[in-house]
């Protein structure tokens, strides 16, 4: 590709060589998916800009696709391709997370891929990528590299991502059962979350999966509340215990390690991880004492 | 400062931005380069849905847009809604209905309402106010934005005013 381009201060890539070859040149360049989150960084002067590597319209970085039990998805899906309702099939959690995200506008900006080089604490999609143990493919004009999600979010806006790299795309695998992602926040539309909390279940292995969102600094599997609720379940009938709900809930607000701050306290945070877990786990199965 | 320009397209015509600085929003070129006015400047971090333009087949927040990365693309913005002196049928439904009061929001939500019927010719209430979620109205309590909504989907299902 002509040299000049790559010079310009903001460098639209046509495709992913394109895009590599840029950073490859600029390696500290500002990475640019929907920009819902570095946008506002900039327009509040908080972002020096100058160099961009805007990667919205590379075609390697679009769409997704099945491979067995996987689902591949590209670094550039939208949360609003995510709430349709091929992937909402495979990952319902993960469209109810994109259905929790800002408003319309944002959702058709805002991108999977985003979600996860922001790695903020409050990422809407990470406690359900988390819980699918997702893993990245990363790519630079070097070479392409895997990593799980729980190495590559590493702490609070803190990711492995290095200097010259992007992240291609993102693989989770496709369970077979129900799935609830919910979010605490002050009204129902344009909220960061306060707290979240997503409950998968693999019907298939009998077992839970979940994670929470918000109360940490990165997302926190609660791994014995998980074992708790797989061996409480009764898988044959989808049936469970007051008391084995209420021990659920209580083990996953005894993981989180929440802060306050001015969205909200640590003591409502853990509260509301209480409610949320018992709440998802109610809309999954039925409670039954009998 | 860079001296190489870029081309935006914005309602049909090609416009030249030159001598722009890379971190220039989309909001902020049409406003001040473009000398389109009609998207407003209010939160330029996305949560009020003022500054509401169609890039393609989508509605976006154009403050939370990279202009010098929006090139290529069909840019619709409330000036392109209508020919000029004339007005859209969800701007008529907007008087008709008194759904303006300050006006600020108002393109922003006619943007954004002109996409939903594009894409959903009879949308129910909920979907309209999923639709119109991203749109922050404090004057109107948007009962009579909800109005101008279907007055506006009757009109492009053809259907004759009462």
């Amino acid at each position: 590709m002509p040299a000049a381009l790559i010079l310009m201060p903001v460098t639209v890539a046509r495709s992913l060589d394109h895009a590599l070859a840029a950073l490859e040149e600029c390696p500290e360049a500002i990475i640019l998916a929907g920009g819902t989150d570095v946008m506002v960084q900039v327009n509040r002067g908080s972002m020096p800009v100058d160099q961009v590597v805007a990667i919205g319209r590379i075609p390697e970085l679009q769409g997704w696709s099945r491979e067995g039990d996987w689902l591949h998805l590209g670094a550039g899906v939208t949360y609003s391709e995510m709430m349709g309702e091929e992937i909402s099939s495979m990952v319902p959690a993960l469209a109810q997370a994109s259905r929790t995200v800002g408003s319309p506008q944002i959702r058709n900006a805002g991108t999977i891929g985003g979600n996860l080089g922001t790695s903020s604490p409050a990422g809407d999609t990470l406690p359900t990528l988390f819980a699918l143990e997702a893993v990245l493919t990363i790519r630079s004009s070097t070479g392409v590299r895997k990593l799980p999600i729980n190495q590559f979010i590493v702490g609070v806006k803190q990711n492995a991502l290095q200097p010259g790299e992007l992240i291609e795309k993102i693989s989770v695998p496709v369970l077979e059962g129900p799935q609830e992602f919910c979010k605490i926040g002050p009204r129902n539309a344009m909220v960061i979350s306060v707290a979240s909390f997503t409950l998968l279940t693999d019907v298939k292995e009998s077992q839970v999966r979940s994670c929470l969102g918000t109360v940490g600094p990165v997302p926190i599997r609660p791994t014995e509340a998980e074992n708790l609720l797989s061996n409480g379940v009764n898988w044959e009938k989808n049936k469970v215990s007051s008391e084995v709900l209420e021990a659920f809930a209580s083990l996953c607000a005894d993981a989180a390690q929440p802060i306050d701050d001015h969205r909200g306290s640590a003591a409502y945070r853990r509260h509301a991880i209480k409610i949320l877990s018992r709440r998802a786990a109610c809309r999954i199965f039925s409670e039954d004492n009998s | 400062m860079s001296n190489d320009f870029y081309t935006l397209n914005v309602n049909g015509e090609d416009h030249q931005v030159a001598d722009s600085w890379a971190g220039e929003s989309l909001l902020w070129v049409l406003r001040e380069r473009l000398g389109f006015p009609g998207a407003k400047n209010a939160c330029e971090e996305g949560e009020c849905g003022s500054c509401s333009v169609r890039i393609g087949e989508e509605v976006v927040c154009s403050c939370l847009v990279l202009a010098g990365s929006a090139t290529e693309q069909e840019i619709t913005t409330i000036e392109g809604l209508s020919a000029e002196g004339e007005l859209s049928d969800v701007q008529q439904a907007f008087i008709d209905a008194g759904a303006v009061q300050c006006g600020f929001c108002t393109p922003g939500l006619l943007v954004t309402i002109d996409d939903l019927l594009e894409k959903n010719e009879n949308p129910d209430d909920l979907t309209v106010r999923e639709a119109i979620s991203g749109n922050l109205c404090r004057c109107t309590g948007y009962g009579r934005i909800l109005e101008a909504v279907q007055i506006a989907a009757a009109s492009r299902r053809g259907e004759k005013r009462e």
